[in-house]
């Protein structure tokens, strides 16, 4: 595979063994899952098991009462052969993926590299290659997924040792890294395509790992289905850009784009909203987010890697992929924003309420992703991009941590036989006694979301804060835009304020999650807590490296120009603006349009304020949080009733959005496919279908009839056959029509 | 190398894999008489092995050919040829792998069977590269006379004798239409040569153009039986039925492949100046083939008996190439030839495994449970039906989209509506198979256990399994050499008939 067509070479840069970086980890998901399949002989599968915890890696030992007799054991290979294929594939395209990082930066910014293997699908002008793209983006995406991917192949080793899905797990794991891979670095729309549907069946898999367990199985069906509708949005932007442009591969869509269509012009706003549209099943943003909170059902580690750090961010990368397009629709620009927004803010007034640890962090997924929306509807591409780079590093963190918490509070509850839920935080408290390491990691990564310097969060969230208020006071070229006849700079305005109260909350909720976990009493109960213990070393170390990164990772983009920030460009790694310079030669495309297009977008000025503002929004929040709950007076689950005041309800049931879902949607479709099925269907449709499949089969009888096994009735057929040839080719038809 | 056929030396380079088969089976036939003597036992493995050989060596062979050019010989050193070989030999090769076993099972492992064999392949060579009707039809008897033996050489099983005489009389019959066809083109116009007889047509002066005309209507009604159009194709389901199951599969892949390489060498290039008359035969024959065959099908209970007739149904999917008659339709022909060539070798390699002893399991009930007792054989049976149905992510689908285009660059739109309502037809008998394998539970645990499916079946299976997938994701390769090889068919008649109305 590595020797393809390297284009790019004249620019100095040579990629070095590019498609190595991706089929290391297809030849991981090979190699595991042939011992998945090799280990299944030891374990009859019994499809009927009673049911098993939702989160835990043991829960063979969970039924030691059940009838059935004990299968031999997998010999120890089944394990230890996944433990370091795995993690070892993902750390070795790292590492690849570093070199060609480091050629990048040596060679300049004349790029992008195409990498062209062979020729897919050649069907008269559609010309689809499997090829790669490599250039800053792509290699930026390729380091987040590999780097953060090996981290948690890591972690799920201790995560995942007693569970007998072991080499199972890691062939899903290996194959989604695989696909995101094909997704970031396809150099065309359908290769991406192909890459976002890989990345959604793995995901189906994985959420639905515990397939025994009902509801595991059908979050992952929830899932699948609510990510069809925005693959549906996907498709019609490629047929769309297929129509008007001619080409799918992204070099030439995006060179024809600014010369073949309309600036601001019907056709780019609907591939744009289309986009969008796909971008807001796969991201989880408003209509399409509420698979994402259900997704958690999955092991903690796949909702890290998956459902935080890479392919809820592939919609983000959409968009920066497609810049070009969304500069030229400032309309569909500030939907994005707009969208991006209010998911921000929704979804972190439902993590105020909620007390299974995981769902405060998914609804802080779907917050984060608002966020890094926002910043790409509005125009701050790299800003966008910079914080879905930070927010891997602190939510992969975070998600971890919550692992490593439930992994302990389960093989304390598990001790004692208890019924009580291990993801519930008011069976906590106080674990920081416990568990320091943990404590100290999530600690770093709660300081970085909550925004407060110099941890990662704040570089990358004030950036975004302070593109919307320079936005709203006009000085953004997307604010020359309007929506709905409203000026670009006022949606800016609303905007910052949305994000600005979303930064409020994710300051509070983090607050609120880190007190009732670590702080106060302990709440697990006398028999448990002794259970409670620290996780072993490889588990330790990715939460230690996550945290050095999330303390550091916003040292990679220190704006030189803003106020307070400039403090930290002495500290900036590789010089202040690196992410920006780096991604210069990305972003110019939409920036040349946008300077083509809109008179004189006036110059950025950078106050003060807006810095300080959130500094304060960060340091308020978490200062509200301790002053206002008090873990001390908590109870445990069960006691403790739940929210009573309507509004402390309506949070906690999450807006009733599934409700709202099921009633406007779900139950109608049902509803209306139900009748469908009994009059329709059974009547019209099958009755019509039955009668062609029985006319048809009679067809076929009378056909199957002549083939009635005498020679002589064959030989006749043949003739009357050949009498009916030579007529026609004699003319004999010509001429009875003739006469 | 470039021949001129001034002299015989010439034919000894342009038939070198035909000779080396040929040479090779006969040492075959004599290292298994030397081996048994006067006993009466079954062959050792080895004699197998050597058969295959000889096809791996023919391939050389043929390798080698690509570096020659010629014109003006008897025989064709083309492009067309070399990928057509490549077919012919690969279904060899198949048909040999999956008998390994089955000849054993069946106490007929005789090492005639592959000498014959092999020497079918020779006629299907021969078949597919003469470029003089004479040579055409040495060919055709060659391989005929070939396989009427092997339909009938499990001497034990009546069905088997009887499927061979019913093939050979009418066989014979359609050899004489043939023949007979050859004699009225060669009053016509005076000349068997291919080429030739482009030009004579080409010219549009005839002495007898009814004459010529029913000559090549003759033809066309021979050819219509080798690949089996309806309604010419009577006796491809009792042949196929009552055969023994590896040479169903030549017969389905090889001997239809050949024939239809002749037919579009001989249709396409010699009688392209008669292209209106014969492209409104064939779409008939394709039409007819296309929704006769799909409905049969239907109604068939006997997995390999619904397969013979899935494979009269791609005949029609095939004709629909030949109608279209452009370069692209070539292209897709070729294309088409060699997705069909693996994914049905595959399929009755999957019948032959899905046996007990001598007795076949054919009915579809014999496939219920099939997918969680035999997992990797239902699998690879599934890959084979969807892409015999044209199911994306398997090269059937490819195929079909080739073929669907070179009929709408050819304006044939009701020919395309019809090959995707037949599709749509197969579906569901294809689609059966799949399901009873994975939705109906099996009679006992124990239904499918200790299948007997030998190693070489296994390797055919997977290898035909793999080409065809990857024919999916990379038909770009074989898709450039099929238009890199019918090129040269096309360009010499392009300027006379302007057929390569393709874009």
């Amino acid at each position: 595979m590595g020797d393809g067509i390297v284009n790019g070479a004249a620019a100095g840069f040579s990629p070095f063994l590019l498609g190595w970086i991706v089929l290391l980890p297809l030849i991981g998901f090979l190699v595991n899952g042939a011992v998945a399949i090799a280990a299944r002989r030891y374990k009859p599968v019994p499809l009927a098991a009673a049911s098993e915890e939702e989160d835990v890696a043991h829960r063979h030992e969970e039924h030691p009462a059940t009838p059935e007799p004990i299968p031999a054991t997998p010999p120890a290979w089944t394990k230890s052969l996944p433990t370091f294929v795995a993690p070892g594939v993902i750390a070795l395209a790292f590492a690849i993926a570093l070199v060609n990082f480091f050629r990048m930066l040596g060679a300049g910014d004349a790029l992008p590299v195409i990498e062209r293997y062979w020729s897919w699908m050649p069907v008269g002008d559609l010309q689809v290659d499997v090829a790669f793209q490599l250039d800053q983006l792509s290699m930026l995406m390729t380091l987040i997924i590999t780097g953060v991917g090996a981290l948690i192949h890591v972690f799920s080793v201790g995560y995942m040792k007693k569970d007998e899905g072991y080499a199972r797990y890691f062939a899903y794991l290996n194959l989604f890294v695989f696909f995101m891979l094909i997704l970031v670095l396809g150099s065309s729309f359908p290769l991406m395509f192909v890459g976002w549907e890989g990345v959604g069946l793995c995901s189906y898999l994985l959420i639905g790992f515990w397939f025994r367990e009902k509801a595991n199985a059908d979050a992952g069906k929830k899932a699948f289905i609510v990510n069809r509708i925005g693959d549906f949005g996907f498709l019609i932007a490629m047929f769309l850009i297929f129509a008007h442009l001619g080409t799918l591969n992204f070099v030439e869509v995006f060179a024809a784009a600014p010369e073949q269509l309309a600036f601001g012009g019907a056709v780019v706003t609907a591939i744009c909203l289309f986009l969008f549209l796909g971008a807001t099943g796969k991201s989880a943003q408003i209509p399409l987010f509420v698979w994402l909170p259900d997704a958690m059902a999955g092991p903690t580690p796949v909702s890290a890697l998956i459902h935080a750090a890479t392919m809820v961010t592939a919609g983000v990368y959409l968009i920066v992929r497609s810049s070009v397009l969304f500069a030229m629709a400032p309309s569909a620009s500030l939907v994005v924003g707009l969208i991006g927004a209010l998911t921000a803010i929704f979804a972190a007034t439902i993590a105020l309420k909620q007390w299974d640890i995981k769902k405060v962090l998914a609804y802080s997924t779907v917050s984060q992703l608002g966020f890094m929306f926002a910043a790409v509807g509005i125009g701050a591409y790299v800003a966008g991009v910079f914080h879905l780079m930070t927010h891997a590093f602190f939510k992969a963190l975070l998600f971890l941590g919550a692992g490593a918490v439930i992994h302990a509070m389960h093989s304390a509850l598990h001790a004692t036989h208890s019924p009580r839920d291990a993801q519930d935080m008011r069976n906590m408290g106080g674990m920081r006694r416990w568990m320091p390491w943990t404590f100290g990691t999530m600690g770093v990564a709660t300081l970085a979301i909550a925004g407060i310097p110099p941890f990662s969060g704040f570089f990358s969230k004030d950036e975004i804060l302070g593109y919307a208020w320079s936005g709203a006071r006009g000085e953004l070229p997307i604010s020359q835009g309007s929506l709905f006849g409203v000026g670009g700079e006022v949606w800016m305005l609303l905007i910052g304020v949305l994000l600005a109260a979303a930064a409020l909350l994710t300051a509070f909720y983090m607050g609120r999650m880190m007190l009732y976990t670590f702080f106060g009493p302990n709440r697990t109960g006398e028999a448990e807590s002794p259970h409670l213990h620290e996780v072993g070393a490889s588990m330790k170390w990715p939460l230690v490296v996550l945290g050095v990164l999330s303390l550091i990772g916003g040292l990679f983009q220190v704006e030189a120009d803003v106020p307070i920030v400039n403090w930290f460009a002495a500290v900036a790694i590789g010089g202040p603006d690196a992410l920006y310079n780096f991604l210069a030669p990305v972003t110019a495309p939409a920036a040349a349009v946008m300077a083509q297009n809109i008179p004189a977008a006036t110059v950025a000025t950078h106050p003060a304020w807006p810095v300080l503002l959130a500094i304060v929004i960060g340091a308020g929040g978490l200062l509200l949080a301790w002053y206002l709950l008090k873990p001390a007076a908590l109870g445990v689950e069960g006691e403790e009733p739940d929210y009573r005041r309507a509004w402390e309800r309506i949070l906690h049931d999450k807006w009733y959005v599934d409700e709202a879902y099921d009633r406007g949607v779900v139950r109608p479709v049902v509803a209306l496919s139900g009748f469908f099925a009994r009059v329709l269907d059974r009547r019209l449709i099958d009755g019509t279908v039955d009668w062609m499949g029985r006319a048809a089969q009679s067809v076929g009888m009378v056909g199957a009839r002549v083939q009635s096994g005498h020679v002589n009735t064959y030989a006749f057929v043949l003739v009357v056959g050949a009498v009916l040839a030579l007529f026609w080719f004699s003319g004999g038809f010509a001429w009875l029509a003739a006469s | 190398m470039e021949l001129d056929f001034q002299t015989s030396v010439d034919y000894f380079w342009a038939l070198l894999p035909e000779i080396v088969l040929s040479l090779w089976a006969m040492g075959v036939l004599l290292a298994d008489v030397f081996q048994k003597g006067s006993r009466s036992e079954a062959s050792r493995p080895a004699i197998a092995w050597l058969a295959l050989a000889g096809i791996a060596a023919a391939a050389v062979a043929n390798v080698w050919l690509m570096t020659v050019t010629g014109t003006g010989g008897m025989i064709a050193v083309d492009g067309f040829r070399i990928f057509a070989n490549f077919i012919l030999l690969l279904a060899a090769a198949l048909a040999i792998l999956v008998s390994m076993g089955y000849l054993d099972r069946h106490a007929m492992n005789r090492g005639e069977f592959y000498v014959l064999l092999m020497f079918a392949v020779v006629g299907m060579m021969i078949l597919a590269s003469a470029q003089d009707l004479i040579l055409l039809f040495v060919g055709l008897e060659l391989m005929s006379v070939a396989i009427y033996v092997l339909v009938g050489f499990n001497r034990r099983d009546p069905r088997s004798g009887e499927a061979a005489l019913k093939y050979f009389l009418l066989g014979a019959f359609a050899s004489a239409f043939l023949l007979y066809g050859i004699a009225l083109v060669f009053g016509a116009t005076g000349t068997t040569d291919l080429a030739l007889l482009a030009e004579t047509i080409g010219t549009g002066v005839q002495d007898a153009p009814l004459l010529l005309m029913m000559g090549v209507g003759l033809l066309a009604v021979g050819f219509a039986f080798k690949v089996a159009a309806m309604p010419f194709h009577v006796w491809t389901p009792d042949a196929y039925d009552g055969a023994p199951t590896p040479i169903t599969a030549l017969m389905a892949t090889g001997v239809k492949a050949a024939a239809f390489a002749a037919l579009l060498r001989v249709f396409a290039v010699s009688f392209g100046g008669l292209h209106e008359t014969w492209v409104v035969a064939f779409w008939w024959l394709a039409a007819l083939t296309m929704i006769g065959a799909n409905l049969v099908a239907l109604t068939q209970g006997s997995v390999k008996r619904m397969l013979a007739y899935s494979s009269i149904a791609h005949a029609g999917y095939v004709l629909v190439a030949v109608v279209a008659a452009n370069a692209v339709g070539a292209a897709a022909f070729l294309f088409y030839l060699l997705v069909y060539t693996l994914m049905t070798a595959g399929a009755f390699g999957i019948v032959i495994a899905n046996a007990r002893g001598d007795r076949e399991r054919v009915s579809l009930e014999d496939y219920a449970g099939l997918g969680w007792q035999q997992p990797v054989m239902a699998a690879a049976f599934a890959i084979f039906l969807l892409s015999l149905a044209g199911f994306p992510l398997t090269g059937g689908f490819i195929g079909k989209l080739y073929i669907l285009r070179a009929a709408l660059a050819a304006d044939q739109v009701p020919l395309a509506v019809i090959l995707v309502m037949a599709s749509l037809i197969s579906y569901f008998y294809y689609l059966r198979v799949v399901i009873v394998m994975y939705m109906r539970p099996a009679p006992a645990a124990d239904t499918h256990a200790g299948l007997t499916a030998s190693r070489p079946l296994q390797v055919a299976v997977g290898v035909a399994a793999i080409g065809v997938i990857l024919l999916f994701f990379a038909p770009a390769m074989v898709l450039d050499a099929a238009q890199g090889s019918v090129a040269g068919l096309f360009i010499a008649q392009e300027a006379l008939f302007g057929l390569s109305r393709g874009p």
